[in-house]
């Protein structure tokens, strides 16, 4: 086998593999973020919190009523989603008159809350969440071993992305969602229910994360801070991609995921940091973000 | 135009009168003789905790408050600081009041390479920025050897002030903790009520305006970013010495939600807010550490019931109440 820069093409492999998924939860992450973002101007920080608790929502379907892992991929999002939904009707949709950052300290209170609930309940040990039989093992592509359902979390991120990327960008749904984004008044004004749109856009956020989260269940052990270090990643990758761009969303997380599994090989010790100090590099060379509109 | 944080926050008329107001000159000189009592009533050690808190929470306050700057990241300073004045005066052997000095100084320095990145972007992005860095600041303090990683750097020697004072005792300790935090706020206060404060009044109210009238804004900005990370890093570096431990606790980003919990209660873009905000969360960590989990939960709560339903905080309601800016 051939070598590239004395690394086995193995473990090249596998890192990049690694990265990927990582990059996977980092574009289905921060598309959520990015759509919260554009119609209700709030970072939800309140995001990896709901990312934990639906991976939670999976866990409790399958040891309390026996519901296995594919109905828990559409309902966790779903019973997440709909918690969402209720905290912005109740909450959110409280402070839209004032400066973004009251949300920020809101989202922050409640990731806190909703955090050291579960820690308080379920421990920090963590749960285990079995593979679904369909997608245990693995197969032997020649030049490395692909386990299946790394490759299904890759292919399930990518769908879903796509999906939304189609529907805000290319529907007529999506076109309401965009023209409301610009001038929420003028939409309101055509007699399209925005306050509507606005709670139903947040509880798809939030059933984005809930989505990711099921699907980092039997990857990582559920529990209670999966979400709290994760988030800080994903808004630092927020930063780098700019959220302008529904696309550039996306695209910056996988990539991002790359970049991490590649440092992991050639330089171990950067790996928890080259985010961040891409980060850095680019608030230098273009502060708006690699797809940010200069507002 | 969107307002910011502090705006909406009603905002004390200040420094229209030259030298401090009566009533300000009351409250500290209250405050100061309480404060003398207060380590023959209660257990010294904790009496300086809430004293450094305070300061951290007034330096935070400075750019929040009075910069209209939300740093999510101020645990960067506050938790570098305290590593880099305990290894001052663990390895270096350096008395208490030079470890603390080099460890305000490490803030200083981390506060400007931070600042100058994260004031190139505005509002939520900035707060997402000083996140993002202060956790690179914690991942590095897990890995760097002389942090010690986990364990922290532990039974810092608390050494003789000067050279000359044992501080071993606590009440000895805790008039240097007092001095120091005490004349930090004072010094917090002057910047405040000084020229270059009213500037910065200026461009929180009104960025493009301060902008038109000639001030180099981005200057500002990066000046009270330096001046807030520093007395953050002064108020950790004192923490340091009072517990002789520093650990990942004082880096990690729950600190960072802390000191904004602290402001947002004692109310933002007052004097004596932090103060009261920091002395109440303290006492209750202390009261309800046996509780575990709650704590967060309970600070979670504060977090929402403060922003929805109580946004000036406690003193921001009082003063409002006697119309007298506090």
């Amino acid at each position: 086998m051939f070598e590239l820069l004395g690394i086995p093409p193995q473990v090249l492999l596998g890192q990049l593999l690694l990265g990927l998924i990582n990059g996977s939860f980092y574009a289905v992450l921060s598309l959520g973020l990015a759509v919260i973002f554009g119609l209700l101007n709030i970072i939800n920080f309140a995001h990896g919190a709901l990312y934990m608790a639906a991976a939670f929502v999976a866990w409790m379907l399958l040891e309390y009523l026996g519901i296995g892992y594919w109905p828990a991929l559409i309902l966790a999002p779903l019973i997440v989603g709909a918690f969402g939904v209720l905290l912005e009707r109740t909450m959110l949709s409280r402070l839209y008159h004032l400066d973004h950052l009251y949300g920020l300290l809101l989202t922050f209170g409640l990731a806190l809350i909703i955090q050291g609930l579960f820690r308080n309940y379920y421990g920090i040990s963590g749960l285990p969440y079995q593979i679904p039989e369909a997608l245990s093992g693995g197969r032997n592509l020649g030049f490395m071993f692909l386990p299946n359902y790394r490759a299904w979390v890759v292919v399930a991120s990518v769908l879903v992305c796509f999906g939304t990327w189609f529907m805000i960008e290319k529907t007529r749904l999506g076109a309401y969602l965009r023209a409301a984004t610009e001038n929420p008044v003028l939409v309101g004004a055509f007699g399209i229910n925005v306050p509507l749109m606005i709670m139903l856009t947040y509880g798809f956020g939030v059933a984005l994360a809930g989505f990711a989260g099921v699907l980092a269940a039997p990857i990582y052990s559920v529990n209670p801070n999966m979400g709290a270090d994760l988030i800080i990643v994903v808004f630092a990758v927020v930063v780098i991609g700019g959220m302008g761009s529904i696309m550039g969303a996306i695209l910056t997380g996988y990539m991002l995921g790359l970049v991490e599994g590649l440092t992991r090989v050639f330089y171990p010790e950067g790996s928890a940091v080259v985010i961040f100090v891409i980060m850095a590099i680019v608030l230098l060379i273009k502060p708006e973000g690699l797809f940010g509109r200069t507002a | 135009m969107e307002k910011t944080a502090a705006e909406t926050n009603h905002a004390a008329p200040v420094a229209e009168q030259a030298g401090m107001p009566g009533l300000h000159k009351a409250i500290f000189a209250v405050l100061l003789a309480f404060l003398v009592v207060l380590p023959f009533l209660v257990y010294p050690v904790f009496a300086m905790k809430v004293m450094c808190f305070a300061l951290f929470a007034a330096a935070f306050n400075l750019l929040l408050g009075f910069g209209g700057l939300l740093s999510f990241g101020h645990a960067a300073y506050f938790g570098g600081a305290s590593y880099v004045a305990a290894h001052a005066a663990k390895v270096w052997g350096l008395t208490p009041e030079l470890a603390v000095l080099c460890g305000t100084a490490a803030a200083a320095v981390l506060g400007l390479a931070i600042g100058a990145l994260a004031i190139r972007r505005q509002g939520i992005y900035f707060a997402m920025v000083t996140l993002a860095f202060a956790q690179m600041v914690y991942f590095f303090s897990l890995q760097v050897p002389f942090t010690g990683g986990e364990d922290g750097i532990q039974s810092v020697p608390r050494g003789d002030l000067f050279g000359l004072i044992p501080l071993e005792d606590n009440v000895a300790l805790y008039f240097f903790v007092l001095a120091v935090t005490f004349g930090g706020i004072l010094f917090l206060y002057r910047i405040v009520h000084s020229p270059f404060g009213q500037v910065l009044k200026a461009i929180r109210e009104n960025e493009p305006r301060a902008i038109s009238l000639g001030y180099n804004v981005n200057r500002y900005k990066l000046m009270v970013f330096v001046l807030s990370a520093t007395f953050a890093g002064l108020a950790g570096a004192l923490k340091s010495q009072v517990f002789q431990l520093s650990s990942l606790t004082d880096v990690h980003w729950a600190m960072s939600g802390e000191v904004v919990l602290m402001t947002l209660l004692g109310g933002m873009g007052t004097i004596f807010g932090p103060l009261v905000g920091a002395a109440i969360i303290v006492t209750m960590q202390n009261y309800l550490a046996t509780f575990g989990a709650w704590v967060t939960i309970i600070q979670g709560v504060i977090f929402v019931i403060g922003v929805l339903l109580f946004r000036e905080g406690i003193v921001g309601v009082i003063s409002r109440w006697i119309k007298r800016p506090l």
